[in-house]
């Protein structure tokens, strides 16, 4: 049924929290996911033309480079970008089929394959690009929150997480349950101030992306004759510091 | 948003037929078309021709066409699910309208009839719903589009009744009809282009990316070298360069020229009047085409704010 689900106080809420400052852009949480995918709940993730020019193919998970503010202060930021699992989500609502739908009891958006026309209306109602077609089966596809491992006792608690987030090198992803104030992924968002995207249009996104830090002031010159941080951590270079200043 | 001919086409040729037979429906009962009943039983099967074909040519559209009848389930939250019932339940009284014509039921025919026009307005409206109730695409979240669909689809049936009842020999009201109709719909579509022009946009890349804290936020690396999915559907930019001249082209020859010739035909009478009001049907249906078109054409997704910064 498209229509959503009725929001409880405490609902669980799963979702991810994005880290802007931590992030490097490397590219391995996309690659992962276009992996883990391939095989799971919504596999096969076709590619199109693979070997061939004009290859492309149905990916979860874009990861964009952005350039932000201006001069000093401007700086590169990297910025993955998924579904959000939102509250309000357009695209289960629209949905004509009930192929689209969110559950209840964790609040992952989900898609049927099986009953899914490949109408396409849910990806225009999404404002972030998080759905993708496959052309081959003539289905929609799109993040599932790695439903196949989160609950997956197969495989080893601690890899019970999305591949996205098991993979990055700077862990810059965390999964948790955003509806739970308690949670280490909610405390993490009130203490560095994660921010829903687009909140303009209304949809409220579970998904929160935490800030670049501000920078640490740059001196104006480095001073030639202090040593460096690295200098001193060195032992040999500190002796010869010793040495050479007496 | 990429202009597919298959909705396209579906949305200009069952917005003409529900217009038809919103007319055909309303205008009988109330004396203000004098056709008897075969001109009238032709109008009706032109009608369903042209929704039929325009339901067809949408399935094309479906990744899976053959689970199409799915699609009738979620009309409690879905506009598309709904758009689907109202189009089935109006063949009911639609058809029943050409039972009665056929077997001489007058008074069949004409509850039918009022029964088939209110369906039509209801499924046009829900097909309009469709476009008007996507948040991310503000061209089509404009309060103008839904009264846009309805003035097009009745001005477009009210150009087809003009033209089959010329033949029949009695075209006045619907000729004054389309004249109406297409004067509203001319405005409300000058009215449409001239909002969306004017209104900002709903989003911003600093929106959507968070960044705007540190400053203006610019694209640096895409997330990939080749077109995807988004791009090709959400990303169409190729009729915008030339949106001013498809903007005359939609005004002149699909609503300015059919209202002169049928005002020409009001004026002539006659059988120089059945053939304004043929050109002045072909007219209209081309160019609603190309307003059509231009509707998606000119659509802008917040997708592509990630993508271009725009």
């Amino acid at each position: 049924m498209t229509c959503l689900p009725e929001i409880t106080p405490g609902q669980k809420k799963l979702g991810l929290v994005i880290d802007l400052d931590t992030c490097v852009g490397c590219q391995a949480c996309a690659v992962n996911c276009k992996e883990w995918n391939a095989s799971g709940h919504s596999g096969p993730l076709p590619d199109l033309k693979p070997y061939s020019a004009g290859a492309e193919g149905v990916w979860f998970n874009r990861v964009h480079s952005y350039e932000a503010g201006e001069g000093a202060q401007g700086r590169t930021v990297h910025f993955p970008r998924s579904c959000l699992h939102c509250e309000t989500p357009d695209c289960v609502t629209v949905c004509p089929t009930g192929a689209s739908y969110k559950r209840i009891e964790d609040g992952i958006v989900l898609v049927d394959h099986d009953i899914c026309i490949g109408c396409g209306l849910c990806a225009w109602a999404c404002p972030y690009g998080a759905r993708e077609m496959d052309e081959d089966a003539g289905v929609m596809k799109k993040c599932t929150l790695c439903i196949d491992r989160i609950y997956n006792e197969n495989i080893p608690e601690a890899q019970r997480q999305p591949a996205c987030v098991l993979t990055c090198p700077t862990s810059a992803r965390h999964f948790g349950d955003l509806g739970d104030p308690e949670s280490k992924v909610s405390k993490l968002v009130a203490e560095r101030g994660g921010q829903p995207l687009m909140p303009e249009l209304g949809y409220k996104p579970v998904n929160s992306y935490l800030p670049p830090r501000n920078r640490t002031s740059l001196a104006a010159k480095p001073d030639e004759a202090a040593p460096t941080p690295m200098d001193i951590k060195n032992p040999l270079l500190r002796w010869m510091d010793k040495v050479l200043t007496r | 948003m990429n202009p597919a001919p298959s909705i396209v086409f579906f949305t200009t040729a069952s917005g003409a037929g529900y217009g038809l037979l919103f007319w055909l429906g309303l205008l009988r009962p109330l004396g203000l078309v004098q056709m008897s009943p075969m001109p009238a039983l032709v109008a009706l099967v032109l009608a369903l021709a042209l929704i039929t074909a325009g339901l067809l040519s949408s399935t094309l559209h479906l990744g899976n066409p053959k689970r199409a009848w799915r699609a009738f389930s979620q009309w409690r939250s879905s506009w598309l699910s709904r758009e689907g019932v109202a189009a089935v339940l109006t063949y009911i009284p639609a058809l029943l309208l050409g039972l009665g014509l056929w077997v001489g039921a007058p008074a069949l025919a004409v509850i039918a009839g009022l029964l088939a026009a209110a369906g039509a307005v209801a499924t046009v409206y829900c097909t309009a719903m469709i476009y008007a109730s996507l948040k991310p695409i503000r061209q089509w979240r404009h309060p103008l589009v839904v009264p846009g669909y309805l003035a097009l689809s009745a001005f477009s049936g009210a150009v087809l009744l003009a033209m089959l009842a010329a033949f029949s020999g009695s075209g006045t009201v619907p000729a004054v009809l389309a004249i109406l109709s297409g004067a509203a719909a001319l405005l409300l579509k000058r009215a449409y282009w001239r909002g969306i022009d004017a209104a900002p946009p709903i989003a911003t890349i600093e929106s959507a990316t968070t960044l705007g804290f540190i400053g203006k936020t610019r694209t640096l690396e895409p997330p990939h070298t080749e077109q995807n999915y988004l791009l090709r559907e959400m990303g169409f930019r190729i009729a915008r360069k030339h949106a001013a001249k498809l903007r005359l082209i939609a005004q002149l020859g699909g609503f300015a020229l059919p209202v002169l010739l049928a005002v020409l035909a009001l004026l002539a009478g006659g059988g120089l009047a059945t053939l304004a009001l043929t050109l002045g049907a072909v007219l209209t249906l081309a160019g609603l085409l190309v307003e059509r078109w231009l509707m998606f054409a000119e659509a802008t997704h917040t997708v592509t704010l990630y993508y271009s910064g725009t």
